[in-house]
C-alpha cells in the first residue's frame, strides 16, 4: 500500500530551535540524575559509556537510527558480500555493536529512531545546500538538530538530566562571564569543535564530552582496559549516511527513488570570462576548489571557482583564482562569548578562523555586518572559501562562535 | 527493582506445569517419534497425546494437527500450501508472517478495515475472483484484540468454495475456540503466545483439505511437515492446551476486568487517552491505548527503566520502533500511531500490578508532555 508522499521541502532551518524550558533555570552538568550516552557502536562513544559506568553513574545507552542502510541499494555495490562495513552509522551491525557495548557493561540500552526527522533536518537540506551552490556539512546540521535537540529530548523523556557523547572536545563553566565554554580537544587530530558551532548554552549545559581532555591512543587503551568489546573497530568517517564519500551519487539515487528527475540539472563548465569549454551533470558535482572530474583540457591545472544555480554553470580558472580575503558568514552563533555589539566596535574582534574541518585556523579580523551577520577579513588571502561550510573563530582553543558562510 | 510483565501478545512465559510436563520428555523419553524400537514408541506415545489435546483446545480431530515451527510456519503453510500461483484475499491489519506469505503468492488482494479495525465480509465477499483460493484473515489482532467475524467470512468462504485460513495465534487460550462453530479450513496457533515456549506450533487442516508441504525431507506429520517432530515442544502445547481448556473461561473474565480497570482508571487519571479500536469486540487481555502530543517511543522506554514492560507495536530490525501498520490501517496518522502504547495482560498480573502500571503512567506521560510541549502539534505530518 503506497503511502502518500509530502512535497520535499529542500530548505534549511533557520538556526537552532530554541527550546522553551517552562521550569525555569537551566540545569548544570555535573547534577544529578541519569545520563543518557549516545553510543554509535564505535569505539569513542563506547569508552564514554565504559567510563561512566565504572565512575559509578547510571547510564542508559541510547543508539540513534538515523537512515536506513537498505535505501539506495545501488549505492552499497562496492563492498563485497559480508563485508563489514566500516564508518558508516546506522549499519545493523553497529547497532549490533552498540547493543554488544551495553551487554558487557551491564546497562540498559535502546535503539531510537530518529529516520524521519534525520531526513528532514539533515538529508534533505544537505541536498538542498549542494543544489543551491552551496557545499554542506551534514554533521553540524546532525549535532544541531538530531544529537544536541531531539537527542536530548529523548533523554530527557526518559528520565536522564544530560547526555554524553563521544565528541573530542571540551566543556566547561566560566563563573565570571557567567557562560558555558567550549574548547577544542586536547588532541587537536581529532578535534571536533569545527562541527559544534551551532551549540548553545542551553544545550552545552546538558551536555558531557568526557573524551576531550584525552588523546586517541589513550581511549584506545581505555577500551581495552575496560574490555570493550569494539576496542580494535576502525574509526568511521565524517558523513555517515553517504557510502564511500561521493555525494553527487548519493543525491543522483536519491532523486531517482523520490521519483524526481535530473535531466534539468545539466549545465555548462566557464571560465570566468564567459568562455564555454564543456558540460556537466548538475551543480552538485562541484565543490569549490575541485580539480577532478572536469574532463576540461587545458595548458595549466584547472580548478572549481564557484558555482551558479541560477544558470547551472560551473565557473572555473586557475589556482590563483581560488584566493580570498574577505568572508560573509551568516546565522552567527556566539558560544563562549556574549555576542558582540552590533554597532561599530571600538576595537575590532581579533581570531583564529577555520573555514573547513582540514583548514589551520588563520588569523583574522572580525566585524559585524548586520543582525546575525559578520564579516571576516583574514591578514592573509584564503584558498577556496566555499560557501555553505561553516566558519568557525577560535581564540587559541576557545571556541568563540562560529556561522555559515555565504 | 520490581519488574512487571504487561506484554503477553509478544510471548509468555512458560508456565511450570509446562515446564515439568516437558522436562522428562527432554531428558528422559528422548527417542525419535519415527523409530520402531521402545524409545521411539514411548516417544510416539508423548506426541500421540499432545496431538490430541491439543486438537481438543480447537474441537478439532487429532489427525487434523499439524505440529510446526510456530505460528509463522503455521500461516506459511496455510498460505503457500495452494501453490504459488493462486490469489488470495486477506486484509491490511494482518501478523507480518500472513503479508509476507501473501506476498509471495502470483497476487494478493488487501481488504481495508474500519477505525475499529473490523473488516466487513462483503468487502470480502467482493474481492473473491475465479483464480482466488485461498481467504486468509486474522482471528484476533495482535495490537488491538480486534475480534473479526470469521464465521460471516467463512460462509462466504464456503459458497465460494475457496480454503478459508485465520491466524488464531492470539485468539487461542483467550476465547474458545472451535474449529467448526467458526467454519475455518485452516487456522495457526503458537505455543509460546499459550505458556509454553518458544519453537512450536501448530496448524489446523480440516480433513479432506489438499496442502502440499513447505519443508521437504520425510514423511512425518502425514507428509505436511518434513523434520524430526519437536516432541518436548509439542508436550508443552499439549498441556498448554490442556491449561486452556480447563481454566479458560474463567481466567478470561479475570483478565478483561483487570483490562477494563486499567483503561477506566488511565481514561479517568490522565486527560487525552483513546483506546484504540475500543469499539470493536476484543480479546480479554489486550489494550491499545493512544496519548494525545505523546512519542510513544521515550514512553516505553521511560516505563521499562521503572520496570515496566510493555509495547509500542512493530520493531525494525535494529530494534528501533516504526509505526504500527496496524494502527495505520485503521486510519490513524502516523504521528497519532507513534502516540500508541500497547498492554496486553496475563497470568501472572493482577490488581496491583496494574495499579503500578497506571501510577507510571500518570507521572511518565506529565513528565513528557512537561519537557516536550511543541510535540503537542503533530512533528511528524
Amino acid at each position: 500500500m503506497p503511502e502518500t508522499t509530502a512535497p520535499i521541502v529542500f530548505a534549511r532551518s533557520e538556526g537552532p530551535i530554541a527550546v522553551a524550558r517552562p521550569e525555569g533555570p537551566i540545569a548544570v552538568a555535573g547534577s544529578e540524575g541519569p545520563i543518557a550516552v549516545a553510543m554509535s557502536g564505535g569505539v569513542d562513544s563506547s569508552v564514554v559509556a565504559g567510563m561512566l559506568h565504572v565512575r559509578g553513574e547510571t547510564v542508559v545507552g541510547l543508539t540513534m537510527q538515523l537512515w536506513n542502510q537498505r535505501r539506495l541499494p545501488q549505492l552499497s555495490g562496492d563492498r563485497a558480500p559480508g563485508d563489514r562495513p566500516t564508518g558508516r552509522c546506522c549499519s545493523i551491525e553497529d547497532v549490533y555493536d552498540a547493543r554488544h557495548v551495553a551487554q558487557s557493561l551491564g546497562i540498559p540500552y535502546y535503539v531510537v529512531n530518529f529516520e524521519q526527522r534525520f531526513e528532514d533536518e539533515v538529508v534533505k537540506p544537505f541536498i538542498g545546500e549542494y543544489l543551491a551552490g552551496r557545499t554542506p556539512i551534514p554533521c553540524t546540521l546532525c549535532n544541531n538538530f538530531i544529537k544536541f535537540d531531539q537527542f536530548l529530548e529523548m533523554a530527557e523523556g526518559v528520565g536522564a538530566t544530560r547526555i554524553a557523547t563521544g565528541h573530542y572536545a571540551r566543556i566547561d563553566f566560566n563563573p565570571s562571564s557567567g557562560r558555558w565554554e567550549l574548547r577544542r580537544g586536547v588532541d587537536h587530530t581529532k578535534d571536533q569543535t569545527y562541527f559544534l558551532f551551532g551549540l548553545t548554552q542551553d544545550q552545552l549545559a546538558r551536555a558531557l564530552f568526557p573524551l576531550g581532555g584525552m588523546q586517541k591512543p589513550e581511549v584506545r587503551a581505555l577500551a581495552r582496559q575496560l574490555q570493550i568489546p569494539t576496542a580494535d573497530k576502525p574509526d568511521s568517517q565524517e558523513i555517515c549516511f553517504v557510502p564511500n564519500g561521493d555525494y553527487a551519487a548519493f543525491i543522483d539515487a536519491y532523486f531517482d527513488e523520490q521519483g524526481i528527475s535530473r535531466q534539468d540539472l545539466a549545465g555548462e563548465l566557464v571560465t570566468a570570462d564567459g568562455q564555454v569549454v564543456g558540460e556537466h551533470s548538475g551543480v552538485h558535482h562541484f565543490t569549490v576548489g575541485q580539480r577532478r572530474g572536469l574532463r576540461v583540457a587545458a595548458a595549466e591545472p584547472l580548478y572549481v571557482i564557484s558555482t551558479e544555480p541560477a544558470t547551472r554553470r560551473v565557473i572555473i580558472g586557475r589556482n590563483d583564482e581560488l584566493l580570498r580575503s574577505k568572508v560573509h558568514v551568516n546565522q552567527v552563533n556566539w558560544i563562549s562569548i556574549a555576542p558582540p555589539s552590533e554597532a561599530p566596535p571600538s576595537q575590532p574582534l581579533r581570531a583564529e578562523v577555520k573555514i573547513r574541518n582540514k583548514h589551520a585556523a588563520s588569523p583574522a579580523t572580525i566585524t559585524p555586518a548586520g543582525t546575525g551577520r559578520i564579516e571576516i577579513c583574514f591578514d592573509e588571502p584564503q584558498r577556496a572559501v566555499t560557501p555553505g561550510q561553516g566558519a568557525v573563530f577560535y581564540s587559541g582553543d576557545l571556541v568563540l562562535g562560529g556561522g555559515w558562510i555565504e | 527493582m520490581q519488574r512487571y510483565y504487561f506484554d503477553h501478545n509478544a510471548t509468555t512465559p512458560v508456565s511450570p506445569e509446562v515446564l515439568q510436563a516437558m522436562m522428562p520428555v527432554l531428558s528422559e523419553v528422548y527417542g525419535n517419534a519415527s523409530s520402531i524400537h521402545h524409545y521411539g514408541q514411548m516417544a510416539r506415545q508423548r506426541l500421540d497425546e499432545a496431538r490430541r489435546q491439543t486438537a481438543s483446545l480447537l474441537c478439532a480431530a487429532p489427525e487434523e494437527i499439524v505440529f510446526t515451527s510456530g505460528g509463522t510456519e503455521a500461516d506459511n503453510l496455510a498460505l503457500l500450501g495452494f501453490g504459488r500461483e493462486a490469489h488470495v484475499i486477506t486484509t491490511t491489519v494482518e501478523h507480518p508472517a500472513v503479508l509476507a506469505a501473501a506476498a509471495q503468492l502470483a497476487s494478493a488482494t488487501y481488504v481495508p478495515v474500519d477505525s475499529r479495525g473490523l473488516v466487513d465480509p462483503d468487502d470480502i465477499r467482493r474481492a473473491l475472483r475465479p483464480d482466488t483460493k485461498i481467504i486468509s484473515v486474522i482471528h484476533a489482532n495482535n495490537e488491538l484484540g480486534a475480534l473479526q467475524p470469521i464465521e460471516d467470512i467463512a460462509r462466504i468462504a464456503q459458497e465460494a468454495g475457496v480454503a478459508f485460513h485465520s491466524d488464531g495465534v492470539q485468539a487461542a487460550g483467550k476465547i474458545g475456540v472451535d474449529v467448526n462453530q467458526l467454519g475455518v479450513t485452516l487456522y495457526s496457533i503458537a505455543g509460546h503466545k499459550l505458556y509454553a515456549p518458544k519453537g512450536v506450533g501448530a496448524l489446523f487442516v480440516r480433513k479432506g483439505t489438499k496442502l502440499a508441504p513447505i519443508l521437504h525431507g520425510g514423511n512425518h506429520e502425514r507428509n505436511r511437515r518434513a523434520g524430526t517432530e519437536n516432541v518436548p515442544g509439542a508436550v508443552a502445547l499439549g498441556c498448554a492446551a490442556q491449561w486452556i481448556i480447563e481454566h479458560c473461561p474463567e481466567e478470561s473474565r479475570r483478565l478483561e476486568t483487570l483490562r477494563d480497570h486499567l483503561e477506566q482508571s488511565v481514561l479517568d487519571r490522565i486527560s487525552g487517552v483513546h483506546v484504540n479500536g475500543g469499539g470493536a469486540p476484543r480479546v480479554c487481555n489486550t489494550s491499545n491505548l493512544r496519548f494525545d502530543g505523546i512519542d510513544t517511543e521515550p514512553l516505553l522506554i521511560a516505563l521499562d527503566l521503572r520496570g515496566f514492560a510493555v509495547s509500542s507495536g512493530s520493531a525494525c530490525s535494529s530494534g528501533a520502533s516504526e509505526p504500527s501498520h496496524v494502527l495505520t490501517a485503521i486510519g490513524l496518522t502516523r504521528e497519532q500511531a507513534r502516540s500508541s502504547l500497547r498492554i496486553s495482560l496475563g497470568r501472572a498480573n493482577d490488581l496491583a500490578q496494574v495499579d503500578a502500571l497506571v501510577e507510571a503512567l500518570v507521572g511518565c506521560v506529565a513528565h513528557l508532555r512537561r519537557i516536550a510541549p511543541s510535540k503537542l502539534a503533530p512533528a511528524y505530518a
